[in-house]
């Protein structure tokens, strides 16, 4: 990559830090620093906005560089990934939104608690919600490493670090001091630069093509080098049986882990009602399916105009293969056209990361605060501000990510994402489902339901070729491998779900009729919801 | 405002997890839930009536509540197996049948894009039909009944709302 490229891209990217800072000063002035401000923005924003902004804290780098360096390298597979992150949207919207909404106030462990005993409810789900989100945070980070390690050409360990580092502490200002209110302004932001950029790119690439979808599918197919199958599954998951089932481990990894990200669910508190919540819902599924069918274009456009080999040949995972197009797109190394579009993508991408960042950040300072910290504390000790503890949580947990995400830079981020969403799925996913639809669910089920499925999926995950006994794992010198899959959703998911239903019939506790018609009433009416 | 200041708000807040939080007010339709905050006794006033408890009860066993529930699970229960079953199928049959996905259908259009396109249209298709559905079969009688709900427990021993939040 040219200079031109770097100082056009950087100055960008200033622009964004500086846009984003005036944001949070702006809205969080004349505010007071309650926690319903703090963690819900103050539950005034529009069904547009917040869909926007749940957009924008969903499609990460992952989405916008990952998934089309995986079509324009891999053809028809990297598709399996986008309908996945999309399908999942309707767990989101029919079985969960409307009633988080009504049942919480702050976060997943409201929703849950409210029916048991509230205090191991909310450390096991506190618990697996920080899990969920350090995961999540450390693949955005080690996603901004590379970005910067890619647009500064040479992969110099200095840039990387220093890119961490200084996106770390970034957040940590704004979640500490602009609280949900900022961050959602800068979701927002996000959302809509990163949707026009799709949309710029996306148009252009037609445009090449005449609007002719079969030429730009045939062009690809010719140019990936693999003929035909390109254009249909397996090139990168039909290999043995191992790796097939690995890739339907994350598919229902993903599909059922959405309604389990706390920095997901968190944004329904942001709306006044569950009407609302549902039609921030249908925003986001609009604007999110959208963008991924965008991803489809330029990714084939991508293995049309710049070939699988170059895009190979420049990130071996495919990551450049967007900015890649973006140049050739503008005219080609070297042109003006190609230098702006090349350093706005990249700057796009840095402001997605940013603001992913915020949010998951924010989500898993307000479950330290919220959950952990409310329900360890010792009466009798000096008693702080449920927000001041938040704030101090937002700069540990930015503290812990940003060297976790120095450790971790090797890992696939993609990888890192998927590990995510399985844990969601598998500890948050049953309590929440059997919190809301079943009637006899008891605390010993919760809290067996969000640990058996912490418990497990942490542990293959350990035992799994991703740590030990593969050229490619974390310690490739040793073997401790057990599981043959990269993925633990498929194994862990049930465990989840058993676990919640055996500690359910094994307790003797009887279920309180009087909390369980409240907790419907409220979830299916919102009667007295905050 | 700092709500969580002192121990005994804390501890309110450990055993009751609702009941601090405001219990309405901005709603989109009107500002009934306002005056019922601002008319609602204080929580050390005897509580006259029937309890929080037993409102709830008593809404949970009536025949409108029973009907928004009915209307919500007959829709949103075989909505969410079909879905999920047609992804489920999708991607085992994307991972373990390349042959059938690769074949061409129209020009370089395969199976396979035609179902990946399928499960984006229907994704679209069943979020539009659930969002009407929950409009115009739902909304209206469960904002009936949360106010009904609201205005039964104002009464009630429990603290309406915790005071201006905002």
């Amino acid at each position: 990559m040219s200079g031109d490229h770097q100082t056009l891209a950087l100055l960008l990217f200033c622009a964004f830090i500086a846009v984003t800072l005036f944001i949070t000063t702006w809205v969080s002035r004349n505010r007071q620093g309650s926690a319903e401000e703090f963690y819900a923005g103050g539950r005034l924003f529009s069904p547009m906005e917040n869909g926007f902004a749940i957009a924008g804290d969903y499609m990460s780098a992952a989405s916008f560089l990952g998934i089309s360096g995986l079509i324009a390298l891999f053809g028809y597979d990297g598709i399996l990934y986008s309908v996945g992150f999309l399908v999942a949207w309707l767990v989101v919207l029919l079985l969960v939104a409307e009633l988080v909404r009504n049942c919480g106030r702050f976060t997943l462990a409201d929703v849950v608690a409210a029916r048991m005993a509230e205090r191991p409810v909310r450390i096991a789900l506190g618990t697996s919600s920080v899990t969920v989100s350090v995961l999540y945070l450390v693949a955005q980070m080690v996603g901004a490493g590379s970005l910067v390690a890619l647009l500064l050409g040479g992969t110099s360990d200095a840039a990387r670090t220093w890119t961490v580092v200084g996106v770390g502490a970034l957040m940590v200002v704004y979640v500490s001091f602009g609280g949900m209110r900022a961050t959602t302004w800068i979701q927002i932001v996000k959302a809509v630069l990163l949707m026009g950029g799709a949309v710029a790119l996306t148009v252009l690439v037609l445009v090449q093509f005449r609007f002719d979808v079969n030429s730009l599918l045939t062009t690809a197919a010719e140019r990936s080098g693999h003929g035909k199958d390109f254009l249909a599954p397996g090139l990168r998951y039909g290999g043995d049986w191992i790796s097939r089932f690995d890739f339907i481990s994350l598919g229902v990894a993903l599909v059922l882990g959405t309604a389990g990200l706390p920095h997901i669910l968190s944004r329904f508190y942001t709306v006044p009602t569950a009407r609302a919540a549902r039609r921030s819902v249908v925003w986001s599924i609009g604007l999110i399916g959208s963008f991924y069918l965008m991803t489809i274009v330029l990714g084939f456009g991508a293995a049309a105009l710049v070939g699988s080999a170059e895009v190979r040949s420049s990130n071996a995972a495919g990551n450049t293969a967007v900015p890649l197009l973006a140049l050739d797109l503008g005219g080609g190394e070297g042109s003006t056209g190609g230098t702006v579009l090349f350093a706005v993508v990249a700057a796009i991408a840095f402001a997605t990361i940013l603001a992913v960042v915020a949010g998951i950040t924010l989500a898993s300072s307000a479950s330290v605060a919220h959950d952990l910290y409310a329900s360890l504390r010792r009466p009798g000790r000096k008693q702080y501000g449920e927000v001041a503890v938040a704030r101090v949580a937002a700069a540990g947990i930015g503290a812990v990510a940003i060297a976790l995400g120095l450790l971790a830079q090797n890992l696939n981020v993609a990888f890192l994402v998927g590990l995510a969403f399985a844990v969601a799925a598998s500890a948050n996913l049953p309590a929440l489902l059997y919190s809301l639809f079943w009637r006899n669910f008891t605390t010993r089920g919760a809290v067996w339901a969000v640990y058996g499925g912490l418990v497990p999926a942490v542990v293959l995950v350990l035992v799994s070729p991703v740590v030990s006994g593969s050229p490619t794992s974390l310690f490739p010198g040793v073997d401790f491998q057990l599981f043959p899959l990269e993925n633990p959703g498929l194994v862990s998911i049930p465990l989840g779900f058993l676990a919640g239903w055996l500690g359910t019939v094994t307790s003797g506790e009887k279920p309180d009729e009087a909390k369980h018609a409240e907790s419907e009433v409220r979830a299916l009416t919102g009667a007295g919801a905050a | 405002m700092e709500k969580e200041a002192g121990p005994a708000a804390a501890g309110v807040r450990l055993d009751d997890p609702w009941y601090e939080a405001s219990a309405a007010g901005w709603d989109e339709a009107d500002g009934v839930g306002g005056e019922a905050a601002a008319g609602a006794p204080g929580p050390g006033e005897p509580p006259p009536g029937p309890s929080a408890a037993e409102i709830y009860l008593e809404v949970h066993r009536s025949a409108a509540f029973r009907e928004v529930r009915r209307r919500y699970r007959r829709f949103v229960m075989p909505a969410a197996l079909a879905f999920l079953l047609w992804y489920l199928a999708y991607v085992v049959a994307a991972t373990t049948a390349p042959a059938l996905m690769a074949r061409p259908v129209a020009g370089a259009v395969n199976v396979a894009m035609v179902a990946g396109l399928g499960q984006f249209l229907t994704t679209f298709l069943l979020t539009w039909a659930y969002a009407r559905h929950a409009r115009l079969r739902r909304d209206r009688a469960a904002l009936d009944l949360r106010w009904d709900t609201q205005e039964m427990t104002r009464g009630a021993g429990q603290p309406a709302a915790g005071g201006p939040v905002r």
